[in-house]
């Protein structure tokens, strides 16, 4: 093994390392410390200006969308995006819509007794039960004539759109019976029915009406209807709030066109379905 | 020295604070519905101790009266978006992994007794936690399911014909409503607590639902 000669450099210092002392490495670690939280500090002003305007920028949005879906024009008493939303609801409850789904029925035990009196608008406590007739698609029908139908009898839940609900008995003639007499045309979407007088009115789209449930029914829990329970002959139709189940039927028409309904005219959903 | 430590991603904060003017309004638009039909209690048989009601004059003043066919509009405008917004909630802590923080274990109920403890200032020291303590993985839990109960309930009462098993599984029409009116409060009472919570812990958490980060104290290297 040969030595290989290891020159020095020549004429360069040796390099002068400076020893710090512990009061500089401790204020370096602090000017670290302060460094690092300087950069935190902005690092979170940053972060914090942005937040805050995403948030404040969506509280503005949000409260403009409010104030400007509570002015729109009114359709049927309810500014217009409702309307139609009730309208998109109307229609996917309608996509499921089965006309053999039926609402629970119950005991005659649990029948409401006495009967809740509500909504006397198209009433009369003085008309003529005798000379009534139901024009029903143009044609006269006395009560006899309803009542030469298949008679049917139910005991299901009455529900107002209000919140309550009430158990009761019905007994009448299925619609969709009647209607396979007097068939609608192939126009038809919907049916109008109002009161003699046109006091109040409601409009019941087509599956509702075919529901083998929807009777128009003459008597209630086992008697005849009192004027109060729309005498003499009403609809009963438990796939619906009871808004729609019409007291005292004068008329029916079959419609093409969504016709009017007394409480759709007041806000209200006009399908009101269940 | 300070650190800046991610502590609510950017989706929790959006569904968050989406979710608080939807829940304001799914309660408002719900007061006009209830107003028409009022009838709850906090009782024992025959023993009224609250009614869940107002005088007419202080309903009046909330301008809560005759506006139930507008309350059923804006409930059934609102819900579509309430409901996506709580299903898009639950799909990502489901999907990020998020649910790991939030879904209580084994511990959960026994460090909550000793959060709530603490917070009583009956216990000195806060049991250790992470993200979340028992009582806020349990109230966080909770509130989820809630929601859940929110939306089952309001479909047995808004279509009780065409999801009448739904109905009679929370025992028909007038007990959905009931129920559904329950959770109700329970959200507000939810709130209150929130609140007082957020207000007691102070400003950096709260802004951390706001920018996501939170500044913690950690040793100085």
């Amino acid at each position: 093994m040969s030595e290989t000669p290891h020159e020095e450099p020549v004429g360069v210092p040796e390099p002068v390392i400076h020893e710090p002392t512990p009061e500089e490495i401790e204020a370096a670690r602090i000017a670290a410390i302060e460094a690092n939280d300087k950069d935190v500090a902005e690092q979170l002003r940053r972060m914090s200006r942005r937040g805050f305007l995403t948030l404040g920028a969506g509280a503005v949005a949000a409260i403009g969308a409010w104030k400007w879906l509570g002015s729109r024009e009114r359709e049927g008493g309810l500014p217009w995006p409702l309307r139609r939303m009730l309208h998109v609801n109307e229609a996917v409850a309608l996509s499921y819509f089965s006309t053999a789904r039926l609402n629970p029925t119950f005991p005659a035990s649990m029948i409401t007794r006495p009967a809740r009196i509500n909504g006397g608008d198209g009433l009369d406590a003085h008309a003529d039960v005798a000379s009534w007739r139901l024009n029903f698609a143009g044609n006269a029908l006395t009560l006899d004539d309803v009542k030469s139908f298949p008679k049917r009898t139910m005991i299901t839940e009455f529900r107002c759109i209000e919140g309550w609900s009430t158990i009761v008995q019905w007994g009448g003639a299925r619609l969709s019976d009647v209607m396979a007499k007097f068939p609608p045309p192939s126009s038809a979407r919907y049916l109008a029915m109002s009161t003699p007088g046109g006091g109040y009115y409601v409009s019941i789209d087509m599956p509702s009406a075919m529901h083998a449930q929807t009777l128009l029914a003459y008597e209630m829990n086992g008697a005849p209807l009192t004027w109060q329970h729309g005498a003499p002959l009403r609809l009963a139709i438990p796939v619906k709030y009871g808004v729609k189940n019409i007291k005292r039927i004068g008329q029916i028409a079959y419609t093409a066109v969504r016709p009017p309904d007394f409480w759709g005219e007041r806000g209200y959903d006009d399908y009101a379905g269940h | 020295m300070k650190r800046l430590v991610k502590k609510h991603p950017l989706a929790i904060r959006w569904f968050h604070w989406i979710n608080f003017p939807l829940l304001a309004l799914m309660i408002w638009s719900g007061t006009l519905i209830y107003w028409a039909n009022a009838v709850y209690r906090v009782g024992f048989r025959k023993h009224t101790f609250w009614m869940m009601n107002l005088p007419p004059h202080a309903w009046d003043k909330l301008h809560v009266s005759y506006r139930l066919a507008e309350g059923m509009a804006y409930h059934f405008f609102f819900m579509w978006l309430f409901a996506i917004n709580g299903v898009l909630y639950v799909a990502y802590t489901v999907f990020s992994g998020e649910w790991r923080e939030l879904v209580p274990n084994r511990r959960s109920f026994i460090t909550a007794i000793q959060v709530t403890l603490h917070d009583l200032h009956l216990r000195r020291e806060a049991p250790p936690q992470g993200k979340y303590n028992g009582a806020q993985q349990i109230a966080y839990s909770s509130i989820v399911v809630m929601g859940l109960g929110s939306l089952l309930t309001g479909i047995a009462i808004y279509k009780p014909t065409q999801f009448h098993l739904l109905t009679s599984l929370f025992g028909g029409y007038p007990m959905a409503r009931f129920f559904h009116f329950w959770l109700t409060v329970g959200y507000v009472a939810f709130f209150v607590i929130h609140i007082a919570q957020v207000i007691r812990t102070g400003w950096n958490n709260f802004r951390a639902m706001v920018i996501g980060s939170e500044v913690v104290e950690v040793p100085n290297e």
